[in-house]
Formats: C-alpha cells, sequence, structure tokens
C-alpha cells in the first residue's frame, strides 16, 4: 500500500463525515431489512418518488438549519431561536403578498410584492434576527443560550403579533413552488444545496472557516492572533438567522400557510441535534464540517421516515427518537475515542 | 474608593439582581393598581399565587438544576406526561388517588435519576440528555393516549376547588371574600422547604459549590456526582408534583398540555435574580421570577386592548433586561477585582499599606 492511498483513507476515517455517515447507513440498512422495497424510486410525470426522495424532502429545513447552525456551534454558541425566525419570516412572507389578511386574494399569480423583494426584505429581516444574536453575544457578553433563548420566546410573539394571530393561507404559486415544486428532484433540495455552497465557498475557499475554528477552539489566543472574536462570532450568528429564515420561507412554502404557532416548532432542537450528530461538538465549538451537518439532518429524518415505513404508530415516534438519539449520542462519545485510540495505535504499530 | 464606603453595596451587591426583580414586582403592581380598578381587589394579589402553582413548583425544581449549572429541558414532557398518566390511571373506578400520587412522584423522580446518570456518568451533555428526556416523555403521554382524558375523582376535586378563606379579611359567615386554594399551599411548603435545603444542608451548599467551579468542588471532596444526579432526580420530583397540580387545575390529562414551559420556567428562574451558569442565585429570587411573570399577564388582562402575545415579548425583553443586569455586574465585578491588582490606588485614609501589599 502506497504512503498515498493509506493516508487519503485515513484521512477520511478520521475525519467528522465517517460516523453520520454510518448511522445513516445503519438505519438504511435497518430499513432494507424491514421492508425489501425500501429503495424503490418512482419516475411520474417526470418527478422521482421514493423512501429516500421523501427523506431528502422532509429534511430540507433541517438540513438548511444545520447549516447555520454548525457555524455558530463551532464558534463555541448556540441558537436557539431558529424555530422562532422561521415564523418570523413566514409570517412577514405572508404578510408581503397580501397585506391586508381579510381580503385574502384567491389568485394564484396575485401577489402585492414580487417574489424577488419578498425573498430580499425576509432574508434580511431573518439576517437582522441574527444580528440581534450575535450583537447579543459577541458584544454583550451574554451567555449564548441565554441570548439566543430570549428571541426564541419574543419571537413566537412578534410573529404572531405581524399576523395578528391568523394563519394566512398563501395562494401565490410562485411562491409555494419554493417548497412543493419538483424540477426532477424536489425543488427544496436546489435551495438546499445553492444555500450549503454559498457558505462552504465563504469558509472553506475563504479564511473565514479557519477564525471560526480558531475562536471556537481557543478564543483568547485568536485574539492575540489578530482574528476578530467579535466579528467572527457576529457573521455566524447572521449566518444562522439566514439561513432560518431560507428554511421558514421553504417549511410555510410546503404547507402554504404562514402559521406562527407551529412553524419551526421545536424544530430547533432537531438543528442543534444534527450538527452534534455532525460532529462539531456542542458547548466547545472548534472544528466543523458542514456537509457532516446536513448528514446529520438526513439521519434524523431518516430516522422519522424509517420510523413511519415500517409502520410504527405516529405516536410513539417521538419517544424512539428520544431513544435513539441518546443511543447515538453514547456511541459518538465513547466510539470516538476508542476508534481514534485503536487507529493511532495502529498507525504506530505500523511505522 | 475607601473600604468604608464600598463595603455596604458589595456586602449586598448579591442581592440587586433578585432586589431589582422584587421592585419591578412592586412596581408593576403599584402601576396596575392605580390604572385599574379591577386590580385593586385583594383577590387579583392571591390569584398570582392561585394561577401557576404548578409553574412555581416546577421553578423551584429547575431552580436547583441551574444552580448547579446544569440545564433541563424535560420539564414540560415530565408534568404532561404526569398528567396524562394519573388521568390514565384514576379512569374508571381505578387506583386509590393517594396512591396515584406516590406513584408518579416516583415516577418522575425514576426520570429525573436517569437523566442524571446519563450526565453524571455517561458524561452525555445536559442540554441534549434532557432534550432526549422531553421527546421520551412526550411520546409516551402519546403512547398512553391521544386525546385528553378528563378526571373525575374526588380527591382531585376536593384538591381543586376547596377554598381557603383569609382569616380576616373574608367573611366566615357567609364563606365569601379573598381565598386560597390547597395548591397555593403546598407551593408555599415546597419553597420553604425548597430554602431550606438550599441554605442550611450540605446538599444545597454541594450545589452552589458544583455551580461555582466543578473542579474546584471536586477537589474539596464534595460528592460531586451524587448530588448531580440528586438535583435532576429532585428536578423530576418537582416537574411530577407540578403535573399532579396541574391536572388537579385543569381537571384532564393530555400530552400536548405544558407546551413551551420549560422556556417559561426558565425565564423565571433568570428573572429571578439566579445565574445561567451556575453558583449564584437564590430560590426566593424564583418565586418573585414567577410573580413577576404573572403580573405581566395580569396587566395584559386587564388592559383588554393589547393582545395576550404581548406576554411572551415582555418576558423576553425582561429576561434580557435581567441577563443584561447580571452580566454587567459580573464584568464590573472581575474589572474591580483586575484593577486593584494593576494599579496602585491612593489611600485617603486608613493604614498606609505593608511594603509587601504595595503592587
Amino acid at each position: 500500500m502506497t504512503v498515498a492511498r493509506s493516508s487519503r483513507l485515513h484521512r477520511f476515517a478520521e475525519s467528522k463525515l465517517v460516523f453520520p455517515l454510518i448511522v445513516l447507513a445503519a438505519i438504511l440498512l435497518f430499513d432494507l431489512l424491514f421492508d425489501p422495497d425500501f429503495f424503490g424510486l418512482q419516475v411520474i410525470d417526470g418527478h422521482l418518488y421514493g423512501n429516500l426522495i421523501d427523506i431528502l424532502r422532509n429534511g430540507a429545513t433541517v438540513m438548511l438549519l444545520a447549516i447555520g447552525m454548525t457555524l455558530v456551534v463551532a464558534t463555541g454558541g448556540v441558537d436557539l431561536s431558529v424555530g422562532a425566525v422561521m415564523a418570523i419570516s413566514a409570517s412577514i412572507a405572508a404578510l408581503l403578498i397580501d397585506p391586508d389578511f381579510k381580503a385574502l386574494t384567491h389568485d394564484p399569480t396575485m401577489s402585492v410584492t414580487p417574489l424577488w423583494l419578498i425573498f430580499v426584505v425576509t432574508l434580511t429581516v431573518a439576517t437582522l434576527c441574527g444580528l440581534w444574536n450575535g450583537v447579543l453575544v459577541a458584544y454583550g457578553g451574554i451567555q449564548p443560550m441565554v441570548a439566543t433563548l430570549i428571541l426564541m420566546i419574543a419571537g413566537r410573539g412578534i410573529a404572531q403579533l405581524i399576523t395578528e394571530s391568523v394563519r394566512i393561507q398563501i395562494f401565490y404559486e410562485p411562491y409555494a413552488f419554493l417548497g412543493n415544486g419538483w424540477v426532477i428532484l424536489p425543488f427544496s433540495l436546489f435551495i438546499v444545496a445553492v444555500v450549503f455552497t454559498i457558505f462552504w465557498l465563504l469558509t472553506r475557499r475563504t479564511s473565514l472557516g479557519m477564525f471560526i475554528e480558531a475562536v471556537g477552539i481557543n478564543a483568547r489566543s485568536s485574539f492575540y492572533s489578530g482574528v476578530d472574536e467579535k466579528r467572527v462570532k457576529l457573521f455566524a450568528y447572521m449566518a444562522c438567522g439566514f439561513c432560518a429564515g431560507m428554511a421558514g420561507l421553504v417549511a410555510s412554502s410546503n404547507i402554504r400557510t404562514s402559521d406562527a404557532n407551529n412553524i419551526g416548532l421545536n424544530l430547533e432542537l432537531d438543528a442543534i441535534l444534527a450538527v452534534v450528530i455532525g460532529g462539531t461538538a456542542l458547548g466547545a465549538g472548534g472544528r466543523f464540517s458542514l456537509f457532516a451537518g446536513i448528514i446529520g439532518a438526513l439521519v434524523i429524518q431518516a430516522i422519522t421516515t424509517s420510523m413511519y415505513a415500517i409502520g410504527v404508530p405516529a405516536n410513539a415516534l417521538l419517544t424512539i427518537k428520544g431513544i435513539v438519539v441518546i443511543i447515538v449520542i453514547l456511541l459518538l462519545s465513547d466510539q470516538v475515542r476508542g476508534f481514534i485510540r485503536r487507529a493511532a495505535s495502529r498507525q504506530v504499530r505500523s511505522t | 474608593m475607601t473600604d468604608r464606603s464600598s463595603s455596604a453595596w458589595v456586602r449586598y451587591q448579591r442581592f440587586a439582581p433578585m432586589g431589582a426583580t422584587i421592585l419591578l414586582f412592586c412596581l408593576a403592581y403599584a402601576y396596575g393598581a392605580i390604572a385599574y380598578e379591577g386590580m385593586r381587589d385583594p383577590q387579583v394579589f392571591l390569584n398570582l399565587f392561585r394561577a401557576a402553582p404548578f409553574l412555581l413548583i416546577s421553578a423551584i425544581g429547575m431552580t436547583f438544576v441551574i444552580l448547579s449549572g446544569g440545564i433541563d429541558l424535560s420539564v414540560g414532557g415530565v408534568v404532561a406526561l404526569t398528567t396524562v398518566a394519573s388521568a390514565a390511571l384514576l379512569r374508571g373506578n381505578g387506583m386509590d388517588p393517594w396512591l396515584v400520587i406516590v406513584v408518579m412522584l416516583l415516577m418522575g423522580m425514576a426520570f429525573g435519576a436517569t437523566m442524571g446518570i446519563l450526565i453524571t456518568y455517561l458524561k452525555v451533555q445536559p442540554f441534549i440528555a434532557t432534550l432526549a428526556g422531553l421527546w421520551v416523555a412526550r411520546g409516551l403521554c402519546f403512547w398512553i393516549s391521544d386525546d385528553a382524558i378528563a378526571i373525575d375523582n374526588r380527591l382531585w376535586d376536593v384538591l381543586g376547588q376547596t377554598k381557603l378563606l383569609i382569616p380576616g379579611l373574608a367573611d366566615p359567615v357567609t364563606k365569601q371574600g379573598p381565598f386560597i386554594s390547597i395548591l397555593v399551599v403546598v407551593e408555599f411548603v415546597v419553597l420553604f422547604a425548597a430554602i431550606f435545603v438550599a441554605h442550611y444542608k450540605g446538599f444545597g451548599r454541594t450545589v452552589y459549590a458544583i455551580g461555582g467551579n466543578e473542579a474546584s468542588a471536586r477537589l474539596m471532596g464534595l460528592r460531586v456526582n451524587r448530588t448531580k444526579v440528586l438535583v435532576y432526580t429532585l428536578n423530576g420530583f418537582c416537574s411530577a408534583l407540578a403535573g399532579i397540580a396541574l391536572s388537579i387545575d385543569v381537571s384532564s390529562g393530555h400530552g400536548l398540555y405544558a407546551m413551551g414551559l420549560e422556556l417559561t420556567v426558565i425565564g423565571a428562574v433568570v428573572i429571578g435574580g439566579t445565574l445561567l451558569t451556575g453558583g449564584s442565585g437564590y430560590v426566593i429570587g424564583t418565586l418573585f421570577g414567577v410573580l413577576v411573570i404573572g403580573v405581566i399577564q395580569t396587566l395584559i388582562q386587564f388592559n383588554g386592548s393589547l393582545s395576550s402575545w404581548w406576554t411572551p415579548i415582555v418576558v423576553g425583553g425582561l429576561t434580557l433586561v435581567f441577563i443584561g443586569v447580571q452580566s454587567f455586574l459580573m464584568a464590573r465585578r472581575t474589572k474591580r477585582a483586575t484593577s486593584r491588582r494593576r494599579t496602585a490606588q491612593p489611600r485617603t485614609t486608613g493604614d498606609p499599606p505593608l511594603p509587601e501589599q504595595a503592587t
């Protein structure tokens, strides 16, 4: 075995992708045992359908949240307000489509504001929410959990105020395409891909990613190295707000409603879990992998979809999810240490 | 700054956040009493205690968890699970209600102990362990029943509807006047027990020590692991008790109850002056935190024109203000400590410093 080949394999084995991919593969394998036809794909009207596609489509919201959340957790923080920001964005989008809710335009082509402007305004507001969190954490010195808890509590109230506690139905078709449209694959996946690419470029093709990791690993020494910890954290929280805004648009477009009460409810917890499964250390931060975070989101979604596919009753789903999460986390903590130890001892023996 | 003038502030500084809460409560209540005639009825004040015993009991348990530096997100789930489970057990001519209460409390303690063990011995992050606990608890609710189960039990009715008239204010003949319920008595018993444990028992002292610095506590020889598991067990007990109180209040049980309770509880604890990082705070402060939330809700109700969605916004804003005050005070304390070490402070009174004390 040449040195180059073993080091690439070794690098992959050590990377953050291994664990979530193994867990995902295990879940899918488990599904295959239960239902040999689980991986079946069908093409209907030029669209791909199947269980795998379901996992991808339903997981789109959490995947978007996981991208932003990975960056925040990597700086050593957490953002509990993403669910509330999703609700705020959905409310604003509904408001922009039809400012006078009572009129309820049923015309699918009618919208007071053009789609691009809806995007711009909603995402700007979402990013401002992220900015608010970032200022509190980076410049206010407030603990991230507490600072984002505030927006989490208040944000739902704000979203409800915007829509005056009414669930707004959205008839505007181009907006509904976000969550429901198909271009062979569900359109929301393309949105996830675009957002992922943007942040991958921002973090891995500029030094931002390195700065984020440095701040997470040791904020003090990165300060002495000239990295502005405050601005890096600010960027991370703004990115998380942006992703939450996008997730809110996709989610509300999916159900064609802006439901300020239920959109994004408890999704912040799913997002944090996705990031933890993806290998980014909660509370400490440091090295991160956006792609691993996305795989983590898929793992969670795969658990849910598998449960439905096997026929677990819906009311048992949450319990199973909780138990699986604990098992996964326990595996993560002990296994990684054992794996590295064994791999390191193998390395020592071979040299 | 001389020692004499700073000593009063330094001595009472740790009461500042809680003092602010009490002041805020008094101001808010005074505003309400002036603005709305209905609020001057003493029953309104008593209703603050009658309205949410489950919130206060739950918050007392959470105070201990936060004081130890941890967090427990499962309270809402355990409360809901307790309501559903007790409703299911009391269905028909089910179990003896007193036995149901004991079983529920044991269940809550078992739940808390499990999470405590996961956190302490298996080193799972409290956030994640209690989050999984929340999911398991809520899921179990729906396993028991999809719909709400009504409770029709004599003990439950007695506990919920007995009016304890306030002596001196109420008229014993006509049985009218300001009253409280039995649950209010229960919540005060829990409160005083908690204060006693926190300040007069080794367990409480260990909790504060762990929250301050867990490594130091361990090195001091305190039984950190045992205490951490006990803290979560205690919180499980409080959540179950709160669930029983809720089921008495609404005479039913459902898995959708107490949604988002954990947030309100954490908010109440923080507003009550407890630092989220742990190690600092008072149990009595949590009482005032709950009262402040209650008075805000009352004010909004009496106003009538404001949407009730303003309550979470105001609670969120208040939490922010209190945290800001806490961070500010903490920053000032560390800044003053480091600056005193670095610069030689001119002393205007008192003895000159000994040569080895000068910086």
